[in-house]
């Protein structure tokens, strides 16, 4: 570890503080229906949308028909994103002529966008045409992200309001975020990634006659307009095959930074948003400082492992000052590839500018135990928001079992409905990540698709299903996954960790929404100070994390003993 | 459920215009307008012919020129239409015979131990467009001997195609080999 590395990670991080606020604020007016520029501009369209879809904008819904609304959304995403794929031989801007997309395939990839997972089992520049990654991916890069917003609304609704029984309405919510939020910013964002070097066209290829005489052909394609929501969105799915470690999706250090930034400012955001909106500001600081402590610790941790290198290749003669090269951009470095691996995981982003799978053992163990504790630093725009209310929830509870008090949280007392709704949240996740796992090392065929033996081959196969879960999307490479067996069993994995997660939170929502806010009294726990924020990152790490921690000792733990011993596998 | 059909799909519908087709052409026109060289790839030209672009690595073996990183991308290293990694683990046996076997290929080429690691690691998209200036330096001799240059001239353009940190701290000190070697065929022998 270097002080520059340090400065530049730090960087960053200035540049999301200073964006939060801003940012925080201009979306509050978007949901809250106030007027403004875009609002100005898009508001007939806004408006033409409702009426064409048959929607009053102003009859709110209740907890169960709200998510209805969603299901009903997601299924018609997933459907026609299914029917793209399947059909692009007839569809037009297909330069390449590509056929269409296998049937397990094309389920794995159409449920892996509609999730907000973005999981590739496929390599972009060679099956997607580009009608498929526009009006396809592109498309669901946007309504996955709007949608995970509009729930964060509605729950955010809910402890902002006193005894309601409407949270919002889904169709507005979600509308309103992709044309007032998302399209603009990632319009303003495609063009400087245009600027950085990104390529923007429809041209498939072109085909450049190397100086030793060979030919290479260059994938082209609009890749700037699908980077900029990819990370905007935090989905994570990456134009070409090596995603953000591709020159042509992230090309310099400072697209390196925008590509971050673009993934973290919005959901770091969102919370700013949630404190605005229930009223108290120092709530939503208070959440963002338990995530960025987390989060800033993810970073150091791969930082320092990848920073040290492989002592198996040092010992070959490899020069160590450089770290663990192996998978990485020389542009990069150590520094701002931990940083861009432990963001991408801390949200569900997904997207890499290394490879995981060659990280070493610790350096590999934080991305993926980052998506384990729940993808909620700050996690997916919207998804991350719902996701660490829950903990805050499971937070309050514990603190009331210690005094002997009834749980509040923001006014809104928390009884055993809601306890027994957030557990069941909370232990969808390591049920479909460690069940999944179980049963493919059991299975001769899935174990046939790992890369790498060893201990690193339990890696690969529970970071696959990690990933899906969480809905985050990058992988540890080696495990072949476009496989019967990894499609089917990774896009159900993705469908439980986005639905069977969201259903329940969305219950919970409409039950708080319901309660009376109390003012709080002097015996009301406070939830926006130190003590509270310690309390949350104990409870993150012991219900978020502990399960996890055998299969982790079998795998990335195992795998560093065996490195430092030189053993190969 | 059913009532929430007919929203469903026609706002899908609707946003799929505007986020699906809208939005990525209305960057495309204005990308090629505002910025052409880069909306299409930032290509290099020579001779009125595309030898590459600026930001995707190319594979070079020759003795007069210097050599990129290893690549993983299949079936040719540097395949730029088939991107990626070689996604081993660090205790990958095919990663250390690889590195193994690479390093011997180097100390022929008169680079000693200790390699700098970029030598002999294959990078995360298998095009990297750049070396480590401790790599670059080390093949200096080579490229000398081979062109019947002076080591001094080849040091200076060296240092003059390096590029450094940006504020003095934004980015990693690198070298282009495409760009590196076509000043190399431009430089007088």
């Amino acid at each position: 570890m270097t002080i520059v590395g340090w400065l530049q990670i730090s960087l960053l991080f200035l540049f999301v503080a200073i964006a939060i606020k801003p940012l925080g604020v201009y979306m509050a007016q978007v949901f809250e229906g106030e007027r403004n520029l875009a609002t100005k501009l898009g508001g007939p369209f806004e408006r033409g949308f409702y009426r064409l879809a048959g929607i009053n904008p102003d009859k709110e819904q209740g907890w169960l028909s709200y998510t209805l609304a969603m299901l009903a959304f997601s299924l018609a995403g997933f459907v026609s994103l299914y029917a793209i794929l399947r059909l692009q031989a007839y569809l037009p801007l297909n330069p390449q002529g590509f056929p269409a997309v296998p049937a397990d395939l094309a389920f794995n990839t159409a449920v892996s966008f509609v999730t907000n997972t973005n999981w590739q089992n496929y390599a972009g520049e060679a099956v997607m045409s580009h009608f498929s990654q526009m009006a396809g991916l592109t498309v669901h890069n946007f309504l996955s992200a709007a949608t995970g917003m509009a729930l964060a609304m509605a729950v955010t609704r809910a402890l902002a309001r006193s005894k309601v029984s409407t949270l919002g309405n889904f169709w507005v919510d979600m509308t309103r975020a992709t044309l007032y939020v998302l399209l603009p910013i990632a319009f303003i964002i495609a063009l400087g990634f245009v600027a950085m070097g990104l390529p923007q066209t429809l041209d498939a290829s072109a085909t450049a006659t190397t100086l030793e005489g060979a030919q290479q052909v260059i994938s082209l394609g609009p890749v700037a307009s699908q980077e900029a929501i990819k990370q905007l969105g935090t989905n994570g799915g990456g134009f070409f095959n090596a995603n953000a470690a591709h020159p042509f999706e992230n090309p310099t250090a400072w697209s390196n930074y925008l590509n971050i930034f673009s993934m973290l400012s919005l959901s770091a955001a969102l919370v700013y948003t949630f404190g605005r909106m229930v009223g108290n500001r120092r709530q939503g600081w208070a959440l963002i400082t338990a995530m960025a402590v987390l989060l800033i610790t993810g970073v150091a941790v791969t930082y320092w492992a990848e920073a040290a290198g492989n002592p198996i290749l040092t010992s070959l003669g490899v020069d160590a000052a450089q770290g663990n090269m192996e998978g990485k951009e020389v542009r990069f470095g150590q520094a701002m590839t931990a940083l861009y691996a432990a963001v991408t995981t801390g949200l569900s982003d997904g997207g890499v500018n290394g490879m995981h799978g060659s990280f070493t053992g610790l350096g590999g163990l934080v991305p993926m135990f980052l998506i384990q504790l729940g993808e909620v630093l700050p996690g997916g725009v919207g998804s991350g928001l719902y996701g660490m209310l829950v903990f805050a929830l499971l937070s309050v509870f514990v603190a009331g079992l210690m005094v002997g008090r009834t749980p509040e949280f923001l006014g809104k007392k928390i009884e055993g409905r809601e306890m027994k709704f957030a557990m069941l949240a909370v232990l969808i996740l390591p049920l479909v990540i460690l069940g999944f796992t179980a049963i493919s090392v059991m299975l001769p065929f899935a174990v046939a698709s790992i890369g790498t033996a060893g201990p690193h081959g339990l890696s690969e196969i529970l970071y696959a299903y990690t990933s899906a879960a969480g809905n985050n999307g990058s992988a540890f490479g080696g495990l072949s996954g476009n496989t019967l067996w990894y499609n089917s069993t990774l896009g159900i994995a993705m469908l439980l960790g986005r639905f069977a997660y969201v259903i329940p939170v969305m219950a919970i929502a409409g039950s708080l929404a319901a309660k009376v806010k109390t003012p709080a009294s002097a015996g009301t726990f406070p939830t926006d100070g130190p003590l509270f924020v310690g309390l949350l990152i104990g409870i993150i790490l012991i219900l978020g994390g502990l399960q996890f921690f055998p299969a982790l000792a079998l795998g990335p733990i195992v795998e560093h003993f065996a490195m430092l011993a030189g053993q190969t596998f | 459920m059913i009532n929430h059909l007919r929203p469903a799909i026609t706002i899908l519908f609707l946003l799929t215009l505007v986020t699906g087709l809208a939005y990525p052409l209305a960057v495309t026109r204005i990308g090629r307008a505002l910025l052409p060289q880069q909306a299409q790839g930032s290509l290099i030209e020579r001779n009125g012919q595309i030898v590459g672009s600026r930001l995707i690595g190319q594979n070079f073996t020759s003795d007069r020129y210097f050599w990129p990183r290893p690549s993983a991308t299949s079936p040719d290293p540097y395949s730029a239409s088939a991107s990626g990694g070689s996604n081993l683990g660090p205790t990958s046996a095919k990663l250390k015979e690889r590195v193994d076997s690479d390093m011997k290929r180097l100390s022929v080429a008169g680079i000693a131990a200790p390699v700098p690691a970029d030598a002999v690691t294959t990078s995360g998209s298998g095009l990297d467009p750049h070396i480590s200036p401790d790599y670059a330096a080390a093949q200096v001799a080579r490229v000398a001997k081979a062109r019947g240059v002076n080591e001094a001239d080849l040091k200076a353009l060296l240092s003059r195609l390096t590029e450094g940190r940006d504020l003095g701290f934004v980015g990693e000190p690198r070298v282009n080999v495409l760009e590196l070697n076509l000043a190399l065929d431009e430089m007088k022998s």
